[in-house]
């Protein structure tokens, strides 16, 4: 699979954010992973609330403090200092991670180096160059009710990130339901991966050039 | 009864060579650093460490890697320590990479006295199926992978076994404890602690501020005294910031 030519422009990372904030319903408990996820709350509608869980311990997560708020021992699970918005509580990492096991959480967006086209996730080692560790994500993916990875379609080098099998250790097996990327919405279903949005300005073909695993096109977008 | 030890060089003094150990704490948040610095005064090594980052560079459990006093850790994340990571790479430590959930219920696991229990986290991953490096050699190579864990189907899903962690000691860190070791934590700073005081034999707490007994309300405390057996009281403790962020006013 070869990279397209001209270079293709989709989503920037707030668009990106806003795109994944339209999956949220209100009243649902989410948690957003490290990075790029983070931005989600900046676009959610005034007229719903999500619950932002953090698996370090918080449910309800507020936006970042002002100075004067700034408090060392609040911090989320990418160690950022937070705040906590009303009706928020504390708890600890086997109770965080019991509500995760559990069920209780509807919602996980998070990164991804490699998704197959089975719904396989890997985001957690390269054997042999880089190894930063699972951190919460292998307990999330099996965990929460929905998970919603959010990255860009490519690296940087242009290579495909959506693969037929993923190449490197995973970090779950069949746990994704939706990829949501700068050029497409693709949800993974029993028969493969459908390709049900394309981003403005980004073809199907486009999307196909990017993207090494087999795309059904849902009916409408061809 | 008065747990309250009155240093801690004098709390750790017992800790053996090889021991293993439980550590609270999350990134820079809630980490007993007063006793890990004692510990490492005291000079225990080949140290066996159960903690979520094993610290960070120069902070925490990373002053003991540094000085190659770890041999082990049970961990969930290294990429916040580069020493860590490199110690790893080059073979100078043994990594066990457990799920952060898992080992958080690892170590409540053990603190109830369960030896094994079954979830999903890992199924169908090196964590489950085997062939995580744990230890490379000094050329690169793998000296030691994971070994295969047992799987079993439960309603029809997969999960795979993992073990409780039972702890030679344990080293948390609280904002308030009495003499009889009831513990309350602060914010985040909570995170691993509770299980972590669970599964130690001999749970050494480090408290901010230091009360009588019935001074914390019963129904405010989150560690039964029960499960604390060494209280030092060490006065307010400056918590660093790995990620600033701010907004304007």
């Amino acid at each position: 699979m070869t990279t397209s030519e001209k270079k293709v422009v989709g989503l920037s990372r707030e668009g990106m954010a806003a795109r994944v904030a339209q999956e949220l319903r209100d009243g649902q408990y989410v948690n957003l992973g490290i990075g790029m996820p983070t931005l989600v709350p900046n676009y959610l509608s005034d007229d719903i609330t999500v619950v932002l869980h953090s698996e370090n311990g918080v449910l309800g997560v507020g936006p970042y403090p002002t100075e004067e708020e700034l408090d060392p021992e609040l911090i989320n699970a990418g160690k950022e200092t937070i705040t906590v918005v009303p009706g928020a509580s504390y708890f600890d990492s086997a109770q965080s991670f019991g509500m995760i096991r559990g069920g209780q959480v509807d919602v996980a967006v998070l990164g991804a180096m490699q998704v197959s086209a089975a719904g396989d996730l890997a985001n957690w080692m390269i054997p042999g160059h880089m190894v930063k560790g699972m951190g919460g994500a292998m307990d999330l993916v099996h965990g929460a009710g929905r998970v919603i990875v959010m990255m860009e379609h490519t690296t940087r080098k242009g290579a495909p990130k959506i693969l037929p099998v993923c190449t490197i250790p995973l970090t779950g097996k069949h746990c994704v339901q939706r990829i949501i990327t700068d050029l497409a919405v693709i949800d993974v279903t029993p028969d493969g991966l459908l390709l049900v949005e394309t981003s403005p300005g980004v073809s199907v073909d486009d999307v196909r050039a990017a993207t090494a695993a087999d795309l059904t096109v849902a009916p409408g977008l061809a | 009864m008065d747990k309250q030890i009155a240093t801690a060089a004098e709390a750790v003094a017992d800790i053996h060579d090889g021991a293993t150990i439980a550590v609270g704490g999350f990134g820079l948040v809630g980490i007993p650093e007063i006793l890990i610095t004692a510990l490492l005064e005291q000079g225990a090594t080949n140290l066996e460490i159960a903690s979520n980052n094993c610290g960070t560079d120069g902070f925490g459990l990373g002053l003991l890697l540094e000085q190659h006093r770890i041999r082990r850790t049970i961990s969930s994340y290294i990429g916040s320590n580069k020493e860590f990571a490199r110690q790893y790479m080059a073979g100078e430590v043994e990594v066990e990479f457990t799920p952060q959930g898992t080992l958080a219920e690892r170590m409540r696991a053990g603190g109830a006295g369960i030896p094994a229990f079954f979830t999903t986290a890992g199924v169908g991953t090196q964590v489950a199926e085997g062939g995580l490096p744990q230890r490379y050699d000094a050329k690169g190579g793998v000296a030691v992978y994971s070994p295969p864990k047992e799987t079993r189907e439960f309603h029809g899903e997969s999960y795979v076994m993992e073990q409780g962690i039972f702890a030679d000691f344990a080293l948390v860190h609280a904002w308030k404890g009495d003499r009889q070791g009831n513990l309350v934590y602060r914010r985040t700073a909570r995170n691993f602690n509770p299980p972590a005081a669970a599964c130690g034999r001999i749970t050494i707490a480090q408290v901010e501020h230091l009360v009588e007994p019935g001074e914390i309300d019963p129904d405010e405390v989150h560690t039964p005294g029960i499960h604390v057996q060494r209280v030092v009281h060490v006065g307010p403790v400056n918590v660093g910031i790995e990620q600033r962020t701010v907004r304007a006013s």
